[in-house]
């Protein structure tokens, strides 16, 4: 199986490093991209070196854009998975042969990995960011009749089909939770969570920093209320 | 109900073909494109009709409960103001997903030319 690690990243030079070497550590069969999301600092630079391939966006178009780039490089190149995780060390390069097996032995089209099932509940989180958690869970229970332990986790691991679904026009720019499974259930896909292990930030700036929590609870909210009623919704794969 | 003095109607339509003539100008020099400009030229339109057919305005003054024709005037420009400020936000976003598309389509051009020339 032809595999693919994709990282985006933002002014992660001082932190990638060590995930790239974790990565290689973990699964050095796979190929691994970082999408380097109009960066400061010498992200890029730090990735090329570590063996990684590098695509550089012209400016900082914000996660998605970044990891959507990624999926239409999957695409173009022919992989068979991609795995999606955090450039910041937030989710442990050891659990992504877990995610690959998942896609490989085709029991799932989507692989998410959740650090509040089986051994991952060493991961702590303030009351608000549970609170939030919750709700958008509760949501994507009420509308996809899937009970997802994780809906915030960006670990994840899609087969080609997916790939080339999310490489179209509709993928988020911002934030891509909860709406994105939604629509993924919705769309026919089979999606299976897998116990992975998650840290908090080693330092650096969190995307979610500031009023942006505010921004996201709307913005999750609005997509995952719309995403039901949404063309892609009804789209079947491979399509 | 009151009628338009004539002073509030040659304002009103001194104004409203000077809008319309402004617009025109402007795509004319090829400032303003032509898919951009026709809510304008149909605000400004709306505006002379309305005030040139008056029984128009009284029966629309009536249906709406305003309380003078000026008010129903004042509340089509409001209404057409929304209209045009919502069809502009509907072309930052098809730019904004243009550019999107474009930024990554040169981040994965780039990419692979710098390693084919590695």
């Amino acid at each position: 199986m032809k595999a693919l690690v994709l990282l985006p990243a933002f002014n992660e030079a001082a932190r990638i490093g060590r995930v790239l070497g974790g990565i290689r550590a973990a699964a050095p069969e796979a190929t691994v991209l970082v999408v380097d999301d109009g960066s400061a600092d010498d992200t890029a630079g730090v990735a090329r070196a570590a063996g990684a391939r590098v695509v550089r966006l012209p400016f900082n178009l914000g996660a998605g854009v970044a990891a959507q780039t990624g999926y239409k490089f999957a695409v173009r190149e022919g992989y068979d998975c991609v795995v999606h995780l955090d450039s910041d060390g937030q989710h442990e390069p050891a659990d992504i042969p877990a995610l690959l097996a998942v896609i490989a032995r085709r029991e799932a089209d989507v692989a998410i990995g959740s650090r509040f099932l089986g051994g991952g509940a060493d991961y702590r989180a303030g009351a608000l960011r549970r609170t939030g958690m919750g709700v958008f869970g509760l949501l994507a229970w009420l509308l996809t009749g899937v009970r997802f332990s994780d809906v915030t986790s960006g670990f994840r691991a899609f087969g080609s089909d997916v790939v080339r679904f999310v490489a179209t026009e509709w993928y988020p720019t911002d934030y891509a939770d909860a709406d994105v499974l939604i629509t993924l259930r919705r769309a026919g896909f089979r999606l299976k969570e897998v116990p992975v292990r998650m840290y908090p930030r080693a330092g650096g700036r969190s995307m979610h920093a500031g009023l942006r929590p505010i921004y996201y609870v709307f913005k999750m909210l609005l997509s995952v209320a719309l995403a039901p009623l949404r063309r892609e919704a009804f789209e079947r794969k491979g399509s | 109900m009151a009628e338009l003095t004539p002073h509030q109607t040659v304002f009103a339509l001194v104004t409203s073909l000077l809008a319309f003539l402004f617009v025109l100008e402007l795509v004319r020099r090829r400032r303003l494109r032509e898919e951009y400009s026709w809510l304008w030229l149909l605000t400004a339109g709306a505006m002379v009709l309305l005030v040139m057919w008056y029984r128009l305005l009284i029966l629309i003054t009536r249906i709406v409960g305003a309380v003078t024709p000026l008010n129903t005037l004042l509340l089509c420009a409001v209404l057409f103001l929304f209209a045009i400020a919502v069809h502009y936000s509907m072309i930052i976003s098809r730019l904004a997903s243009q550019v999107k598309n474009l930024a990554q389509e040169l981040a994965l051009l780039s990419a692979r030319l710098e390693e084919r020339q590695r």
